[in-house]
């Protein structure tokens, strides 16, 4: 994973500025807020959610320990049904493969389906690079396109932009947007509506990503509110799909469970208005499936790591973070926000930079992400886990050792009690270097005139309590 | 039954009056409490830090001193959701721990602990024992039966206060900020005390409240609960 997406620093200083920002904490929080209320209504109408659950996280583990033969299979059925199938290792041989089909169908102009698959491998920077545009066609992908802008949540990217933000951005960049646009929801619509129209119309090659693909059969499967995607995978002669390799499921049965997992749990629906499925090439158009690992093979291998593979990308755990709730998505500075991206990035791009090696520490532990998952992945686990492998900042691991040695052993930390205790008067209001973090905002609670074990065994002496130890 | 307590460092060190609390009820309520003073810390800060090697150590250390106990019974949802979900990870055994309204409700069966506090109090569940351990009600269900106290909801109760141990001070101005919502709906109650099963999340929202000069006082469950 080679993109960087958002904001330049470590994640607590990104936070830090992003809190700031009034217009967006109101943004996020009225956005996740409503999808959140959605989700808890529409999955609470569902006696069987647990046993739905239970059976998105069973398929998805079978398939990801037999991931070696389902994708075998998947691309014999794919060429089976007259498409073609290319291998991806990481982004740049995506990049490569995408850049050259597209060439060879000697156009300069690509529409997109929203796709996270591409963002993750930076496809439009690339293709743009290489002198073909690619135009996002989803809204809130061509609001953010059009505002130069990043993507701030998986399945809502404007999130971090109201109405007056959205016209402000159509009337500046969108050519055809009508002079005396308002801030209508409808006419907002209506304006992309037009002006997508024209741009499906010319369009010779589309690409796409995909929720799933059945191995079985080669089928592609994208689920969407807009129909707009079903524009882009029917009316273009070349149909390029990039779809990383953890998506295949192995029959259109296991299809059912996310297709009741999937739209509960991201736009709080109970079904999504368009699920479009596409096998090989058809009559009329050459179909393209390129296969993306990108890391992913590597987070396989991690037996703690890899049930973030599970996820569907329905960003239940973005609309329930507190932390993403009050951060927003660019703070996390990869097209992956909030807990998954927590998890997911760090795996995908390794611990190197100090904007990865502080991700998994951006979540109070709070459980809340896991509580919705639809594919159950312990996020708080992985994120432990992930804790245990980054390099610790020299001051914090020599404090972490000194504390460590007191509790070692019961007597040094009876002696630190009484060392507290003695000193108690002189404790000061704000604490030194990291710690002063934690008095910027609070006091400090008062150090007791003794600890409990030493008011336990003076009670003991004396014989008061009943207790024998 | 063998019933060891366990204090938790956080109280051992800071917050002996909850432990003293936790200690005269059980005792009020016919059981002999054992406190085993080799024990310290159940590894929490190290583990959830990253600092596995440490964390263990603890761990293993936890598991020995309460050998043999039928109940070890803490004042912290959280060091007991850390004993019973983190320890197998660990291939440490966990010892029978019991969050202390877990003890009351699903162990000694009891309800009304016979306390008196005529005060208008909020709950906050807290996030480890909410989503960890799973008591949904039970410590609410002990407050209900305490003569004169009345209980009033908390708005978004079940959101996180913004402690998360380490992630308070390595995330400043999240944590601040989660919890200056967390304030806000506390103030909203009209409570004069906020209470809550663990004295970590109390001394965060505890602390603000302070800096803030709100006049809300914050007190842990076992104190209301022994308070006549």
């Amino acid at each position: 994973m080679s993109v960087f997406i958002g904001m330049p620093g470590d994640f607590p200083t990104n936070a830090a500025k992003a809190v700031q920002n009034s217009q967006l904490r109101y943004n996020l929080r009225k956005a996740t807020h409503t999808i959140r209320g959605k989700r808890a209504t529409v999955v609470g109408e569902l006696p069987d959610w647990p046993e739905l659950r239970a059976a998105g996280k069973a398929i998805k583990d079978h398939t990801l320990r037999h991931l070696d033969r389902y994708l075998v299979q998947l691309e014999e059925a794919v060429q089976r049904a007259g498409g073609h199938v290319h291998w991806a290792r990481d982004a740049a041989e995506a990049n490569r493969i995408v850049t050259d089909l597209v060439r060879r169908t000697g156009e300069n102009e690509v529409v997109k389906v929203k796709s996270m698959a591409t963002q993750e491998i930076g496809l439009n920077e690339h293709l743009a690079a290489e002198g073909i545009t690619a135009f996002e066609t989803d809204l809130a992908e061509l609001i953010v396109q059009l505002g130069d802008d990043y993507p701030s949540h998986i399945l809502v990217p404007a999130i971090h932009r109201n109405r007056a933000e959205i016209r402000e951005i159509f009337l500046r960049r969108m050519g055809d947007a009508p002079r005396d646009l308002t801030d209508e929801p409808a006419a907002l619509a209506e304006a992309a509506r037009l002006h997508l129209r024209e741009r499906f119309l010319r369009s010779k090659v589309a690409i796409s990503g995909a929720n799933f693909v059945i191995a079985e059969t080669g089928t592609c499967v994208v689920l969407e509110s807009e129909g707009n995607g079903r524009m882009c995978l029917t009316l273009p002669e070349t149909l390029i799909s990039v779809v990383g390799i953890e998506k295949v499921l192995p029959t259109w049965r296991d299809l059912e469970v996310f297709l009741q997992l999937l739209p509960r749990s991201s736009t709080g629906e109970r079904m999504n208005p368009y699920t479009s499925t596409w096998t090989g090439s058809t009559e009329g158009q050459t179909f393209h499936l390129v296969l993306l690992d990108n890391g992913r093979t590597t987070v396989l291998a991690d037996e703690v790591g890899r049930q973030a593979l599970r996820c569907i990308r329905c960003s239940a755990c973005l609309n329930v973070c507190p932390v993403y709730e009050r951060a927003g998505g660019h703070a996390y500075g990869s097209v992956y926000p909030g807990p998954i991206g927590a998890i997911l990035t760090p795996q995908l791009r390794g611990l190197g930079s100090d904007l990865d090696a502080s991700l998994p520490y951006a979540s109070s532990l709070c459980g809340a992400c896991l509580e919705v998952c639809p594919v159950a992945i312990d996020i708080p686990e992985v994120l432990v886990d992930l804790r245990a492998k980054v390099a610790h900042p020299r001051a914090e691991r020599a404090g972490m050792r000194a504390a460590g040695w007191v509790l070692a052993k019961e007597v040094r930390l009876a002696k630190a009690q009484r060392l507290a205790t003695r000193f108690r008067r002189l404790a000061p209001g704000r604490l030194p270097g990291p710690l002063s973090a934690w008095t910027d905002t609070r006091d400090l609670p008062e150090i007791p005139e003794e600890s409990f074990r030493d008011w336990w065994a003076r009670q003991e002496r004396r014989g008061e309590g009943k207790a024998s130890s | 039954m063998r019933v060891a307590l366990f204090i938790t460092c956080v109280n051992d060190t800071l917050f002996p009056g909850t432990g003293k609390a936790v200690v005269s009820l059980l005792r009020r309520l016919g059981c002999e409490v054992d406190f085993p003073q080799a024990q310290t810390c159940c590894g929490q800060m190290h583990l959830n830090t990253g600092y596995r090697a440490e964390g263990e150590r603890l761990a293993r250390r936890f598991a020995e001193v309460f050998d043999g106990y039928d109940a070890v019974v803490t004042p912290s949802g959280s060091c007991a959701a850390m004993v019973r979900e983190q320890y197998p990870r660990l291939g440490v055994a966990p010892p029978p721990v019991y969050d202390l309204s877990e003890f009351l409700i699903d162990v000694l069966e009891v309800e009304d602990v016979g306390a008196a506090f005529p005060h208008r109090v909020t709950y906050h569940p807290t996030c480890h024992s909410l989503r960890g351990l799973h008591l949904g009600d039970k410590p609410t269900r002990l407050l209900r039966r305490v003569r004169g106290l009345e209980l009033v909801p908390l708005p978004g109760a079940e959101e996180c206060c913004g402690f998360g141990g380490t992630f308070a001070v390595k995330n400043p101005a999240i944590s601040a900020a989660m919890c200056a919502d967390k304030v806000r709906n506390v103030m909203d109650t009209g409570a004069e005390v906020l209470c809550a099963a663990d004295n970590s999340c109390l001394m965060h929202i505890g602390g603000t409240m302070r800096r803030q000069k709100t006049g809300v006082r914050v007190m842990h469950l076992a104190e209301i609960l022994d308070a006549r």
